[in-house]
């Protein structure tokens, strides 16, 4: 398999976790895994953004830009960021969510994430996310990163099967929240054709 | 043997655990910090593992225990390497018995740095191998290889990776445990170890010739490697090597020539691989190093070769490769069509900034604020440092006027003494880099009869580079409890006259204190003594009443991002504030209010 795929958010939504899982997937399964983290000098509220490259013939660490063939963000205005690595024919996946700059209170920027949105439906294949939707029923918002995995895994596109995470949630989540993810990651994969 | 998915850094860490290394010392700093916590995280005792208080000292621990024929590591970022500086050049006469590699980690962009200096000059300026890994696999192998010719050549070595080797994954086979190589007492020798100038001038000769042997050797090195054929080759060195393969590796007919050794730079080596070569491009970061080797060596062989990089305005001379400068450039230099098809961004919309800002709660944010407040409406100098509280700069505290090096700020402050009478200069320093460098500064301002004010900004932990123990903390690296040592105790003993310790988030006490101080003449320090958030976890929360006004004042004078506005509604959000209680000193009508960490 030959397959680059970028997560992506802002501190503190739980991107490295996400790509972890996404990696040591693959890896299990006989893959050969290269990634690497962006994460700038904030502690938080940063833009983070973890590349993940799976297959042999892989040398540079990041994502040659207009390789990913997917895009994972939690944040619409993070997918739009580094839309620039999605490969033509590419799929985002994007929570709807937006998450606004920290420095928003001082400086009004009126940003919403409409517009990022609207802006990636025009550009790319993307499936919407409405995480805090999804979250729901689960009472916390607190795992909608795997959640959107689930839609990731769900959509067939991201080359990992549904087995093959389970057993990661399973064995890399903290054992407390195990049963809280795997609610979160089926809640993701039902959604399928959902969109 | 099992497989590990490490960062590069702990690629290192693991591959110089394997070469047997016993001492390891070094100072905290992005992107290098992580290789002595992997090793904390796998050392069962046998190694003795320290952050030392700063690079220098660091060094100097590993040089000793070399000097009996242990392995030894230092590790740091590339400005520490200027701290190091002064004991390497001379160790580097002095030489070693056991393997002794100086990882000096350089951060083209930079990244998270003050300068994009390349560690490979150093390595030529004090003479001695330089070692560059292009991915994490090679860092694992080739640090055990940096010992073995350490040892070999009885001399310290460098190896420097980058911030994309640092930072990158991949797979490694470990073993299940370690072990440390063993070494003998020291052997007494002062013709040997007692460095005078006769001793400098007979090894300076020693070395002179044993370098180009050296170079002989690395021309034999299995990373430093040819692919392809062809008229045109590119040279690449560290992650600019794995950028260039990204774009090439398809591609036969140009030869792509590996340099993992930069220095002695491997002639025989590259004067074959030249061979048939009409046209050369270096892509390297940095500093044009190959670039200028490869000159020399055509200089030197009157080859009738053109070589391209950096001088020739082909590479740039600052900032980072990646794949996309490879593709254009080395594109460029085959004259291949630019290839790849992007999506058009050409109306990309206005992106949100996400700058780096102080965690809500922080109490550097209340330290800087107490001093803005005292200071209102007089002249005064506020000379930063380096740490987290670098970022008091932003608006709208606005509080750092100068930065420049670990330290600096102490000393900084007393130039402005000398330069303004009706001033008062201030400096803030952070705890770890008080001890790795600020206390020197101290002195220097007892003994010149400087007027500043020292706030020394303790929050129990080096907080930027992700929160490592120090001298003030009480433990180690060996997960010892040790004494700590007490910064006020240690500038009583200077002989500091005054010297207030309060708590920042007690917000009038502070701001009185440095009042109070700056009525005083000579050196005065305030110790804002409070934890980063970060490790001293709170779940207090502050909220606003409806007495609130909308005056928006807390927000424009802290810019605590737990303070927002919804719907125009100036509301504090609770799953970021951590009750540090600042903000409602500052409501002028007290809407600010709840359970407060005061
Ligand atoms: C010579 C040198 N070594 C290391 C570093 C990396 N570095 C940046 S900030 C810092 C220490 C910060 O700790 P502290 O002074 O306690 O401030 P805090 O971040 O906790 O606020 C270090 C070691 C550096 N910039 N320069
Ligand atoms: S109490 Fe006020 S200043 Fe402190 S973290 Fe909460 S909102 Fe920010
Ligand atoms: S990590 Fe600690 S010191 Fe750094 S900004 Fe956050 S609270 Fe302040």
């Amino acid at each position: 398999m030959n397959k680059d795929i970028l997560v992506c958010g802002v501190g503190g939504q739980g991107t490295v976790l996400a790509s972890k899982l996404i990696a040591s997937s693959a890896m299990d399964n006989g893959e050969v895994v290269h990634s690497a983290e962006t994460i700038g000098m904030a502690q938080r509220g940063g833009s983070v953004t973890s590349h993940i490259r799976i297959g042999n013939e892989v040398y540079s660490p990041l994502i040659p830009k207009g390789h990913a063939d997917m895009i994972i963000a939690f944040e619409p205005a993070e997918a739009v960021r580094n839309l620039s690595y999605l490969k033509k024919g590419g799929i985002v996946i994007v929570n709807k969510q937006p998450v606004k700059p920290v420095t928003e209170s001082l400086q009004d920027t009126g940003y919403d994430g409409v517009e990022m949105i609207e802006y990636l439906q025009k550009k790319c294949e993307c499936i919407v996310v409405d995480a805090k939707a999804i979250c729901e029923p689960l009472g916390s918002s607190k795992f909608f990163n795997v959640a959107i995995l689930g839609v990731a895994v769900g959509s067939g596109k991201l080359g990992i099967s549904k087995e093959w995470m389970v057993k990661q949630i399973e064995t890399r989540v903290n054992a407390k929240f195990v049963e809280k993810n795997m609610q979160a990651f089926e809640a993701g994969i039902a959604l399928k054709g959902d969109f | 043997m099992k497989k590990e998915y490490v960062m590069g850094n702990g690629a290192i860490a693991l591959g110089a655990m394997v070469a047997g290394v016993s001492v390891v010392a070094g100072y905290p700093g992005t992107p290098s910090s992580e290789i002595i916590e992997t090793i904390a995280k796998y050392n069962n005792g046998d190694i003795h593992l320290e952050w030392s208080i700063n690079e220098k000292a660091a060094m100097e621990v590993a040089a000793t225990a070399a000097y009996t024929g242990a392995r030894t590591m230092v590790t740091m970022k590339q400005v520490g390497l200027n701290v190091a500086s002064d004991p390497l050049m001379s160790l580097a006469y002095v030489g070693v018995k056991g393997g002794m590699v100086v990882v000096s980690a350089d951060d083209p962009g930079p990244i998270s740095s003050q300068t994009e200096q390349d560690t490979r000059l150093f390595g030529s300026f004090c003479k001695i191998p330089v070692f560059d890994p292009s991915t994490p696999e090679e860092a694992f192998q080739m640090i055990q290889d940096a010992f073995d010719y350490s040892e070999k050549y009885k001399t310290p070595v460098l190896f420097r990776p980058t911030t994309r080797v640092c930072h990158g994954y991949a797979s490694i086979e470990v073993a299940d445990s370690f072990e440390t190589k063993k070494h003998d007492d020291f052997e007494k020798d002062s013709s040997k170890w007692v460095i005078f100038p006769r001793l400098s001038f007979a090894n300076h000769a020693m070395i002179e010739k044993r370098n180009p042997q050296i170079g002989a050797d690395f021309s034999n090195y299995k990373y430093n490697s040819v692919r392809g054929n062809g008229k045109k080759a590119v040279f690449a060195g560290g992650i600019s090597y794995a950028y260039a393969m990204e774009y090439l590796k398809d591609k036969d007919d140009v030869k792509v020539c590996k340099i993992g050794t930069p220095f002695p730079f491997p002639e025989d080596f590259a004067l074959k691989a030249l061979e048939g070569v009409e046209e050369v491009l270096c892509f390297e970061e940095l500093h044009p190093f190959i670039e200028e080797e490869l000159l020399k060596l055509a200089g030197k062989h009157h080859l009738n070769i053109k070589i391209r990089g950096k001088h020739t305005g082909d590479v740039a001379l600052s900032g980072e490769n990646s794949s996309e400068s490879a593709r254009e450039v080395i594109g460029s230099f085959l004259g291949l069509p630019d290839s790849c098809e992007q999506i058009d961004l050409s109306d990309l919309p206005k992106l949100p900034v996400r700058p780096p800002v102080l965690c809500a709660g922080c109490p550097h944010r209340a330290s800087f604020y107490a001093v803005k407040e005292a200071m209102k409406g007089k002249k005064a100098i506020f000379c930063g440092d380096i740490g987290c509280y670098t970022l008091g700069n932003a608006m709208p505290l606005d509080m750092v006027d100068t930065c420049l090096c670990m330290g600096a700020g102490i000393t900084m402050a007393q130039g402005f003494n000398w330069t303004h009478d009706d001033c008062t200069s201030f400096a803030f320093v952070g705890d770890s880099t008080f001890f790795a460098s600020g206390m020197t500064g101290v002195a220097n301002a007892l003994y010149n009869e400087a007027d500043m004010i020292l706030c020394v900004l303790d929050n129990s932990t080096t907080a930027m580079t992700g929160h490592q123990p120090h001298p003030g903390t009480g433990r180690n690296m060996m997960g010892d409890v040790v004494d700590k040592i007490s910064i006020q105790s240690v500038l009583e003993g200077m002989g500091v006259k005054k010297i207030e310790t309060v708590d920042p988030l007690e917000f009038e006490k502070a701001v009185s204190v440095v009042k109070e101080c700056a009525e005083m003449k000579g050196v005065k320090v305030i110790i804002f003594k409070s934890p980063c958030i970060a490790i001293v976890k709170s779940d207090k929360k502050m909220t606003i009443s409806d007495k609130c006004i909308n005056c928006k004042k807390c927000i424009r004078e802290i810019g605590c991002p737990a303070l927002i506005t919804v719907d125009g509604q100036v509301t504090i959000d609770s799953s970021l504030c951590t009750g540090c209680g600042l903000c409602s000193h500052i409501c002028p009508v007290n809407a600010i209010g709840g359970e407060c960490n005061e």
